[in-house]
């Protein structure tokens, strides 16, 4: 069995990425770009687009536009009930997903190549011709609704709403993505029409395809399906700091187990230690069996199921979050912990060996995340939303491999703000103090 | 016209299919009696590992509910070659992610990573499927990781809750009643010793299915399964899993659970009904074209075209049926209403389109679709990696072969409405149900 030890210390041959090598730029005959990997082992094909504004764009009075107005999408457009929209889909095998974050609106589709014409011209109904028809418009928002009062009752969102109210009031990152129940039961089918005009545009999209479809053939798809929206979408959404400040926040809630927020200040995507403070996190509180919060909390002490934390970049502002949940009555240590932790990290930084462990999980692992025909086609468009080059697949593990042990510590002590790590609790904590 | 349409559509959808079901799948045992099973992904050089294990949650001793999954947990724990928690860290510092699972009928391991690493993987996975040594301390804070678990995934979840009670009374006499997870009480009383006996008996090759997938040649696989796994001995303690099974249930139960935590109420029926099994399962397909007819796909299934959209009383709808478990397990369905709808008005309602379905029969556009979606999902499923080691695993472990799993997607195709009718008055009769409602804070007077 010694040969496990010396083989785990071999390096990793780097892994050769078919999607590193093998991306074309297409750009279609009427202009529009996507970023293509031409896969045919399975005849399919899967594209991601990603529209940037997202939710973030709503009005203050017009919470939750644009969230419901993705969600009338495959709800019926002109001439095409929304039973008949749904029927044809379900006919020609294709699965289309409508989704709406803080920054973008995305839409992923899988498409059999043998029904690609049909499913492409079903999709360009949702995204072009939308009906927004009243019917399907309060059977929809009914949907809505339920989520929010169900969020009313749920510790994890009573938690996320408050944290995002105090750390960025007064700016679109403080309110919630749905709406509230005031707000959705005042929109109207026109804000529909509203939201979809200054949610999806030619100039906005980002898109990533992967599969059985030709550079030729995915120009004149991409004309038929974007061809008609606008070129003027615009971004109203001023950057911002978050208000954070050291301290525990209690809510309290009927609940056998708190739930546990924490946050402070983080980096852009853009900023160049960006990558330096991903792998700090890595070290810290990543998703790793080795990572120092899943050590403290859960391996030594077993005061939670999962701990972790990462760096959330937004387009106009950024933060460094956490969560944990753990019983009412184990929760203050646990939280006394991750602060400690938390200073340790701001004051001596992190080792040598710690680095070279998460350089080697984090090298070789990144083949991992190209599982797949959908799976690549979202990293394609998400490379774009960061504003990453075509070439950052093939360089990317080469960067990690860059970062030194100083410059990791540079950062962590500027990164790990003990001063700014605000912790939001929802529960019945024991002894906590706010 | 779009009747029509669709149905030249489906035509299309035949051709390619005939090829596109052809994923390479290679199956072995080897003397110590571990199967093997390798499915061929080229398309990255990237492989997944999985051991199966044919021993889950129905299979713990009365009074130990919760022993497999935890068990499941300790397994991280170490070997005399591996100790003090490396596993994973050493399958990380070789670039690869690993985690497990438990279920009713199945406990698994795996690891995604470079295909050149996959000899180091069956070898740590080799060693601790005999070699696992534990110590009180560390089965102690385990223990309460795994009770933190339970908060979180069940306590936590009013949903979650009324589950567990609802197969509480589903099952009177098979241990499907009874958590996965194990009840509170149970969980809390484990010991090491609980552990070591279970591990003891259950974690041998004569009682595990390796599954790989992904670039790699089904020789190499076998030669390196010889390797690592043939070494090891059989265990004595492997019988054939006889669980006790259901008596006839001869009355219809209820039961409501109040939760102040639910806010949007629902009803939910589930029947007593049979399983896919080895060279049979043309029941189970009927079935599973039921589910989806009836309420699969949102609003144009039956349930979702009735309730949904033309008597606009519910904001949800569906039904429910896998199939994939080693003793029968259920059939469901359930209606989320609308705010001013009542869950006695949503059942009724149901049971109406129920009834409708029996009456009437099955639309036979809408059964054209049912199979035309099954048809896709097989291209899309071929697109996970991992999904497809699943399918084979789950398969295994609830006892149906290779060339069951091949078959599958035939035998959905070929069913019938006649199947379909047959197999609903057959399953869904009111006696052998349970019907459950969520609610939220009990009102005075109720």
């Amino acid at each position: 069995m010694i040969r496990i030890f010396t083989l785990a210390f071999l390096a990793l041959a780097a892994l050769p990425l078919k999607a590193a090598t093998d991306i074309q730029v297409v750009t279609s005959p009427g202009g529009i770009t996507a970023w293509l990997v031409q896969e045919p082992s399975i005849p399919m094909v899967a594209l991601q687009f990603s529209f940037r504004g997202g939710a973030s764009q709503d009005a203050p009075d017009k919470l939750g536009a644009t969230n419901l107005m993705v969600g009338l999408l495959e709800e019926g457009a002109t001439g095409i009930s929304a039973t008949e929209f749904a029927e044809r889909s379900d006919e020609l095998g294709a699965r289309f997903r409508f989704n709406t974050g803080r920054d973008s609106v995305s839409i992923t589709a899988s498409i059999l190549t043998s029904n690609l014409d049909e499913s492409v011209a079903l999709l360009r109904l949702a995204l072009v011709e939308p009906a927004f028809g009243e019917v399907a418009f309060e059977r929809v928002r009914g949907q809505v609704n339920s989520g929010l009062r169900s969020d009313e009752t749920d510790p994890q969102a009573i938690g996320g709403t408050a944290f995002r109210a105090m750390t960025f009031p007064d700016h679109a990152y403080g309110r919630p993505t749905d709406g509230t129940l005031e707000t959705v039961a005042a929109l109207t089918p026109e804000d529909m029409r509203v939201a979809h005009r200054n949610a999806l545009g030619r100039n906005n999209v980002l898109i990533g395809v992967v599969g059985d479809i030709t550079p030729e053939a995915l120009g004149l798809l991409l004309d038929e399906l974007l061809g008609e929206l606008p070129d003027d979408i615009v971004d109203n959404v001023p950057d911002v700091q978050p208000v954070l400040e050291s301290g525990i926040t209690v809510i309290q809630f009927d609940t056998p187990q708190s739930v546990v927020i924490f946050a402070q200040p983080g980096l852009k995507r853009d900023d160049p230690d960006y990558l330096a403070a991903y792998v700090l996190n890595h070290i810290v509180g990543g998703r790793s069996s080795t990572a120092r919060l899943n050590v403290e909390v859960r391996e030594k002490r077993g005061l939670t199921y999962g701990i972790s934390s990462f760096l959330l970049p937004y387009q106009h502002s950024a933060l460094y979050m956490g969560h944990f949940n753990s019983g009412n009555d184990t929760v203050a240590e646990a939280v006394r912990i991750v602060q400690e932790e938390w200073a340790k990290v701001a004051d001596a930084g992190v080792t040598a060996e710690e680095l070279e462990t998460a350089k080697r999980y984090l090298t070789g692992a990144y083949a991992l995340r190209f599982d797949g025909n959908a799976e690549i086609a979202g990293i394609l468009a998400g490379l774009q939303v960061a504003r990453l080059p075509l070439s950052y697949i093939s360089d990317r593990n080469a960067l990690v491999n860059a970062v030194s042990v100083e410059d990791i510590n540079r950062v962590a002590a500027t990164l790990y703000q003990p001063e700014n790590l605000r912790f939001v609790v929802v529960g019945q904590p024991e002894g906590l103090v706010e | 016209m779009r009747k029509v349409l669709g149905l030249a559509v489906l035509a299309t959808i035949w051709g390619p299919m005939a090829q596109a079901q052809q994923v390479p799948v290679t199956s072995y045992s080897l003397e110590n009696g571990m199967e093997v099973v390798v499915i061929e992904d080229h398309r990255a050089p990237i492989v997944t590992h999985m051991v199966w294990y044919r021993v889950g949650a129905a299979d713990e001793p009365v009074g130990k509910s919760g022993i497999a999954h935890f068990l499941e947990h300790l397994m991280f724990k170490g070997t005399d070659a591996v100790p003090d928690g490396q596993f994973s860290p050493i399958v990380e510092a070789n670039g690869g992610n690993d985690n497990a699972f438990t279920s009713q009928d199945y406990t698994a391991y795996y690891q995604q990573v470079a295909a050149d690493r996959l000899p180091l993987m069956m070898e740590m996975e080799a060693d601790r499927m005999r070699g696992l040594v534990l110590d009180d301390a560390a089965m102690l804070t385990e223990r309460d990781v795994v009770l933190e678990e339970r908060a979180l995934r069940t306590d936590s979840d009013p949903g979650s809750l009324f589950g567990e009670q609802r197969d509480a009374a589903q099952f009177l006499n098979h241990p499907y009643g009874t958590p996965v997870i194990g009840w509170p009480n149970e969980v809390d009383a484990l010991t090491l010793q609980d552990a070591l006996d279970f591990y003891g008996v259950f974690y041998a090759p004569n009682n595990a299915i390796l599954v790989v997938a992904g670039d790699v040649q089904p020789a190499e696989v076998l030669a390196w399964a010889e390797q690592y796994y043939g070494p090891l001995q059989p265990s004595e303690g492997i019988t054939k899993r006889l669980r006790p099974q259901e008596p006839p249930q001869r009355a219809a139960r209820r039961l409501v659970y109040n939760d102040p935590r639910v806010a949007s109420p629902y009803v939910i029926r589930s029947y007593l009904a049979p399983n896919r099994k080895a060279g049979d399962q043309t029941q189970a397909a009927a079935l599973s074209l039921l589910a989806d007819v009836l309420g699969g796909g949102g609003i144009t299934s039956l349930l979702g075209q009735r309730l949904q959209i033309e008597e606009d009383i519910a904001l949800a709808s569906g039904a429910f049926y896998s199939g994939l478990s080693y003793d029968p397990d259920t059939f469901g369905m359930y209606v989320v209403p609308k705010p001013d709808v009542s869950l006695e008005n949503a059942e009724a309602r149901m049971d109406a389109t129920l009834q409708f379905l029996l009456d009437n029969g099955v639309d036979p556009a809408r059964l054209a679709r049912s199979k035309a979606t099954l048809l896709a999902d097989a291209i899309y499923a071929m697109d996970s990696q991992r999904g497809l080691a699943q399918r084979y695993g789950a398969a295994l472990t609830s006892g149906l072969t290779v060339e069951d799993v091949a078959a599958w997607p035939d035998i959905l195709q070929a069913v019938t409405e006649a199947d379909i009718l047959a197999a609903a008055q057959e399953v869904l009769d009111i006696r052998h149900s349970v019907t459950g409602y969520l609610m939220g804070e009990k009102e005075a007077g109720q």
